[in-house]
């Protein structure tokens, strides 16, 4: 399966990887982390169940100093 | 009131490094502090732990949108990574002047009401945009004194006595504060509170503008609440002529 996360070429072997799955391999934050696939928000809540598909581009977003 | 006791807020823009913003935020006494949203890969693990752990609440902004579009996106992804309605609305025109854009930022502004948001509008002293924002249902609105990051201090005070004038809902100071007696100005003039970002984090020593901020908020406060004299074109003498001595 091949995605783009935060911009870059991410390549998964299988199918069906969780977007709670994708987080753990980025960042060990729970908290504080925000999710958008395909410019669409997904709702912590639903990262469990929420299955990434070949071809996604997923944003994978945190705090960080500005304003 | 969301900004707490202190009526400063701290923009984290900037800052040389945590342990600086640390210090600064320290200093400044503020209870609530801007964050912006940005990949994880390019903004490190660091600062939520250390703003948690300084016990301060985060004011998400939309800093980087130029669309009304971007900004109400941006705005979602941050209450739910922050669990917080509030959101610092940045809509931003043109690169170079950093200034707002006033069609984009109200149509962003009445969206994120309408989504059950706490929105706190960037603006410009435009006291009519101030007043539209406030009618939208903005929470608070927030002239810049002077283009972000310029130190230019308040360009324009006069515009922001009349946005005091015009809305009942606070009014932060946000954006061109250079030094200390700018962020008095502000207070002096009716502001509720100012959002200080390069002033502090910028200064060649963080905490100590900080804590001189931290001053000059409360000083400019407590004149503000005191009755100022009238300015007048010319002397009043101090001291009554009775009991002069005549020679």
């Amino acid at each position: 399966m091949r995605l783009t996360v935060n911009g870059r070429e991410h390549l998964e072997s299988g199918d069906g990887l969780s977007v709670a799955a994708l987080v753990e391999r980025l960042t060990e934050a729970r908290r504080g982390v925000a999710v958008a696939v395909n410019g669409t928000v997904v709702p912590r809540s639903t990262w469990d169940d929420a299955r990434l598909a070949d071809g996604d581009a997923v944003e994978v977003l945190t705090a960080a100093q500005g304003g | 009131m969301f900004f707490g006791e202190s009526r400063l807020i701290l923009g984290t823009g900037g800052a040389n490094s945590l342990s600086a913003l640390e210090e600064a935020i320290r200093a400044s006494g503020t209870e609530l502090v801007t964050v912006a949203l940005r990949r994880v890969d390019a903004a490190g693990p660091g600062l939520l732990p250390m703003l948690d752990r300084l016990g301060v609440r985060v004011l998400p902004n939309t800093a980087g949108c130029y669309t009304a579009g971007d900004a109400i996106k941006t705005a979602h992804l941050a209450r739910d990574a922050f669990e917080t309605d509030l959101i610092k609305l940045e809509v931003i025109g043109d690169e170079r002047t950093l200034l707002p854009d006033g069609v984009e930022l109200l149509a962003a502004a009445e969206k994120l009401v309408t989504d059950g948001f706490t929105v706190l509008p960037y603006t410009t002293d435009d006291p009519i945009l101030a007043r539209r924002l406030a009618d939208v249902g903005c929470a608070a609105v927030m002239p810049a004194g002077s283009p972000i990051g310029s130190g230019l201090g308040i360009s324009n005070p006069h515009h922001i006595r009349l946005i005091r004038q015009s809305v009942e809902i606070p009014v932060i100071l946000d954006a061109g504060i250079g030094t200390a007696s700018d962020a008095a100005l502000a207070m002096e003039l009716g502001c509720d509170a100012v959002l200080i970002a390069s002033a502090i984090t910028r200064a060649d020593d963080p905490a100590g503008m900080a804590a001189a901020m931290r001053h000059a908020v409360a000083g400019g406060r407590l004149a503000h609440e005191s009755g100022r004299i009238p300015r007048r074109f010319h002397a009043v003498a101090s001291t009554s002529d009775d009991g002069l001595a005549r020679w």
